[in-house]
């Protein structure tokens, strides 16, 4: 592996995306349906991160039970995250819901 | 409330805190799996100090113990990061009047969480001035807690035993369901997350992150297309009470 093609690269991509909007400014014009389109990217980059994250803790099979603490975790982030817009919250939630099931269930 | 450029940096760092909580024990996972998996030191604070971007940093590393090769690895980082493109895109106005010292920087430290304040900030009602500081100290506050946590968990992964197992990457889930769930509030959005939720776990197994890439372009589709379709239904209606 070469890490300085790869942290090339990845630098060279992420900063593309990021930039091309800001740098071309006003002679950007973005076509309304695309713009349409990227409405959903980041709901679906985060959630196709986050479901196997969470359902797939160990990377093999698929966890649909309450023995999962990741589980645990995501459904109390969300409910919390329903409940208050307060993206503290949510998160702490998760993480103290995710951390107390794990103790109490053992390793996941 | 007058704002100063002062003001309005520390506005933005205040703002950002409650995702520098599940940023931490993330950022701290990153430097501490970047060891096993095959990063050499150099390359784990290099990912994290010139790429600077969490997710696609954490899936990388994935591909790179699995052995994917570089290009592989680097087209993946592009989709994973495809999101940034309507981040910008959406806080185009609100940096077009500066000159290219502050936008390149500026776009340089943008990530989910410097969006996600951002973007309600300037949602809010009273007038803003000086949003450019704003987004700075969130983004400057982000940027140091990130290579702060990449070199703690870098060293004390190998000081601590077994820190890789504590779970400290479900910050990262957490962190993410947190930025989603405000955009969930009308079907095509929920539909977007369900498909890309689905896939992503169904294809799973496919090599190279295949299946991410999959899940989240069927995810877009699903949103772009039913969106379509309820706005020409709605058009049907009206046409059909007349």
């Amino acid at each position: 592996m070469n890490e300085f093609l790869l942290v090339g690269g990845m630098f060279l991509v992420t900063f593309l995306v990021r930039y091309l909007p800001f740098g071309l400014a006003g002679s950007l014009q973005i076509p309304k349906p695309l713009q349409r389109a990227l409405q959903y990217v980041p709901v679906a980059v985060l959630m196709a991160i986050v479901a196997p994250a969470v359902l797939i803790p160990q990377g093999d099979s698929v966890q649909l039970s309450w023995q999962n603490p990741h589980l645990l975790g995501a459904f109390a982030a969300f409910m919390a995250g329903w409940w208050k817009n307060n993206l503290l919250l949510t998160i702490v939630v998760g993480m103290v819901v995710f951390f107390i099931s794990r103790l109490l269930i053992g390793r996941f | 409330m007058n704002s100063t450029p002062q003001s309005e940096f520390w506005r933005g760092v205040r703002d950002t805190l409650p995702l520098i909580v599940g940023a931490i024990p993330f950022g701290i996972i990153f430097g501490t799996l970047s060891e096993s998996g095959g990063l050499s030191l150099w390359g784990a604070l290099a990912f994290s100090a010139i790429v600077f971007a969490g997710s696609a940093q954490f899936i990388a590393l994935g591909m790179v113990s699995a052995g994917a090769t570089w290009p592989v690895i680097v087209l993946t980082t592009f989709v994973v990061n495809l999101r940034h493109l309507l981040y910008s895109t959406t806080l185009l106005q609100q940096v077009r009047h500066l000159p290219q010292r502050w936008r390149i920087p500026l776009a340089f430290w943008l990530t989910d969480e410097t969006f996600a304040v951002a973007v309600r900030h300037y949602a809010e009602p009273s007038p803003i001035t000086h949003m450019h500081w704003y987004y700075l100290g969130s983004a400057l506050i982000m940027y140091f807690n990130w290579q702060l946590c990449t070199m703690i968990g870098i060293f004390f992964g190998r000081v601590v035993p077994g820190l890789e197992e504590w779970g400290l990457d479900f910050a990262m889930s957490a962190t993410f369901i947190g930025i989603v769930v405000p955009y969930l509030k009308n079907r095509p959005m929920i539909a977007a997350a369900i498909v890309a939720s689905a896939l992503g776990l169904a294809l799973h197994g496919l090599p190279n992150k295949l299946g991410l890439m999959i899940a989240a372009l069927a995810g877009v589709a699903t949103g772009f297309f039913l969106e379509q379709r309820l706005a020409s239904n709605r058009i049907t209606e009206v046409g059909e009470v007349r």
